[in-house]
């Protein structure tokens, strides 16, 4: 069987990690690339980049430290921010993606999801959605959190599976960086209305709340987090040991020691 | 020299990377003399079985091909690529492939339980068939791989030397005389992918 997925993710904003509490107060925190290696070498199954700059001239430094990371780490790589058009699909893939996140650029246009799939496959395609309760319901957020797009979030994320998404990430603005667990109501709902991979991200403080998440809701496949590993506050070989012995199945490589040993 | 065959499909970033960290001398390219100067092939591929095998025909590349395996090249197919040494695909129609190997390429989706997602995404262990293949001298049974596909190689037991559980047996290494696969990618299986990419590096020309 798969094993379930443990997933750094690192915001970078002017070619450093940030990452905020609730969407704002961005605090630096590690030089991405050191970063990646770190995670490569102690068990991230998998590393998403999140580009949050602005403007055409932080977005070339995103580049460079993208492929500069891509050249020595390899985990699947999944990068994501202003993606917006097949153009920049195709410039990220170019310099080392594997795998492509769409978020804002699927809200403004449904029909992006379909045509990125049919270029570069479904595997290559991940829907991000932020999620947030609006009197009970739950809504797509856009702009990093701060707009409700009015949009269902359980029908966003069924167009999205239909339209040839190969997976989905689920994260929840009431919980994200509040470490009190993921949303495990909203998670819930998501995975039994589509039957894609699904990523769960926002709320996790420590050990316990991922292995409440698998246990909980068999059908997540990975968990995401961000500041909780950069901080070190979990560490990632632990965790999987922790999870495993809870019955969990994890990818845990004996042979990351004698990695050495190939060169 | 290694080439790795470039037919306008796929991203061969991270491949070249691997190759690139792992010492070894490659190109990336569609020239049919390149091709018959390297000493070994890898064929990747990612995307559609019959625009894929397309995309080699308009190249030439597939009579260039058969070419070298007849002459004893070592040459590895990566995903896609390690279902194209098969003799067929009913991926979006039926597709003739390469015919190198026997097995035909089938959706996982009907030989696999319902609950069971597709693609078949993620870390899945290996389980040796045939415990003294060469192309696994570098591995152990139990190392987790990095998997992303939709449809799989049945019928293939003569070539079939490792796979993975995902509801049914999939082949996940095929090794045969000079001819390799991977249903995995092996550029993006950490470690253990680089040594399974070093083991097909130092088989014996």
């Amino acid at each position: 069987m798969i094993s379930k997925r443990i997933i750094p993710c690192l915001d970078i904003c002017d070619g450093c990690v940030v990452k905020g509490i609730n969407f704002s107060n961005l605090q630096i925190i590690d030089d991405p690339v050191s970063l990646a290696h770190f995670y490569n070498e102690n068990g991230a199954d998998e590393l998403v980049f999140y580009d949050i700059t602005a403007s055409f001239e932080q977005r070339t430094l995103f580049y460079e430290v993208l492929i500069r990371t891509a050249q020595e780490i390899f985990i699947p790589l999944t990068v994501g921010g202003n993606i917006r058009t097949l153009e920049d699909f195709d410039h990220v893939l170019k310099f080392g993606a594997d795998k492509v996140s769409i978020n804002t650029g699927a809200i403004y246009n449904p029909d992006f999801i379909e045509s990125a799939a049919r270029k570069y496959g479904s595997q290559c395609v991940v829907l991000s959605m932020d999620v947030k309760r609006v009197d009970g319901h739950f809504r797509v957020f856009q702009k990093g959190g701060r707009e409700d797009t009015g949009l269902d979030a359980l029908d966003w994320a069924a167009y999205g599976a239909e339209h040839g998404a190969g997976e989905l990430v689920v994260n929840s603005i009431d919980t994200d960086g509040v470490k009190n667990g993921f949303d495990l109501e909203l998670l819930s709902k998501v995975c039994n209305r589509v039957d894609i991979p699904v990523i769960a991200s926002g709320g996790a403080g420590n050990m316990e709340h991922f292995a409440q998440l698998f246990q909980k809701i068999p059908g997540v496949d990975a968990g995401l987090a961000a500041s909780i590993f950069h901080r070190r506050e979990v560490d990632i070989p632990l965790l999987k040991v922790f999870l495993r012995d809870r019955g969990i199945e994890m990818r845990i490589d004996n042979g990351t020691a004698a990695s050495a040993c190939i060169r | 020299m290694l080439a790795i065959i470039d037919y306008g499909v796929g991203n061969l970033f991270s491949l070249s990377s691997a190759l690139d960290y792992l010492g070894v001398l490659h190109t990336v390219t569609d020239q049919p003399d390149e091709i018959d100067q390297a000493d070994r092939i890898i064929l990747p591929g990612v995307g559609a079985f019959g625009d894929a095998m397309t995309h080699l025909s308009e190249r030439d590349l597939i009579r260039v091909l058969v070419n070298q395996v007849v002459r004893g090249k070592p040459l590895l197919g990566i995903c896609l690529g390690m279902q194209m040494l098969f003799e067929r695909s009913f991926e979006f129609g039926e597709h003739v492939g390469l015919c190198f190997l026997t097995g035909s390429v089938v959706p996982l989706r009907e030989s696999i339980p319902d609950h069971f997602k597709v693609p078949h995404i993620g870390w899945n262990r290996l389980k040796f068939i045939r415990q003294d293949d060469p192309f696994l001298q570098f591995t152990q049974e139990g190392d987790y791989v990095y998997y992303v596909h939709s449809y799989y190689v049945r019928d293939c037991a003569d070539s079939m030397t490792a796979g993975s559980d995902y509801g049914t047996f999939i082949p996940g290494v095929v090794h045969k005389d000079n001819l390799f696969g991977t249903q995995f990618h092996p550029e993006k299986s950490g470690t253990v992918g680089l040594r399974i990419l070093q083991a097909f590096c130092s088989f014996p020309i």
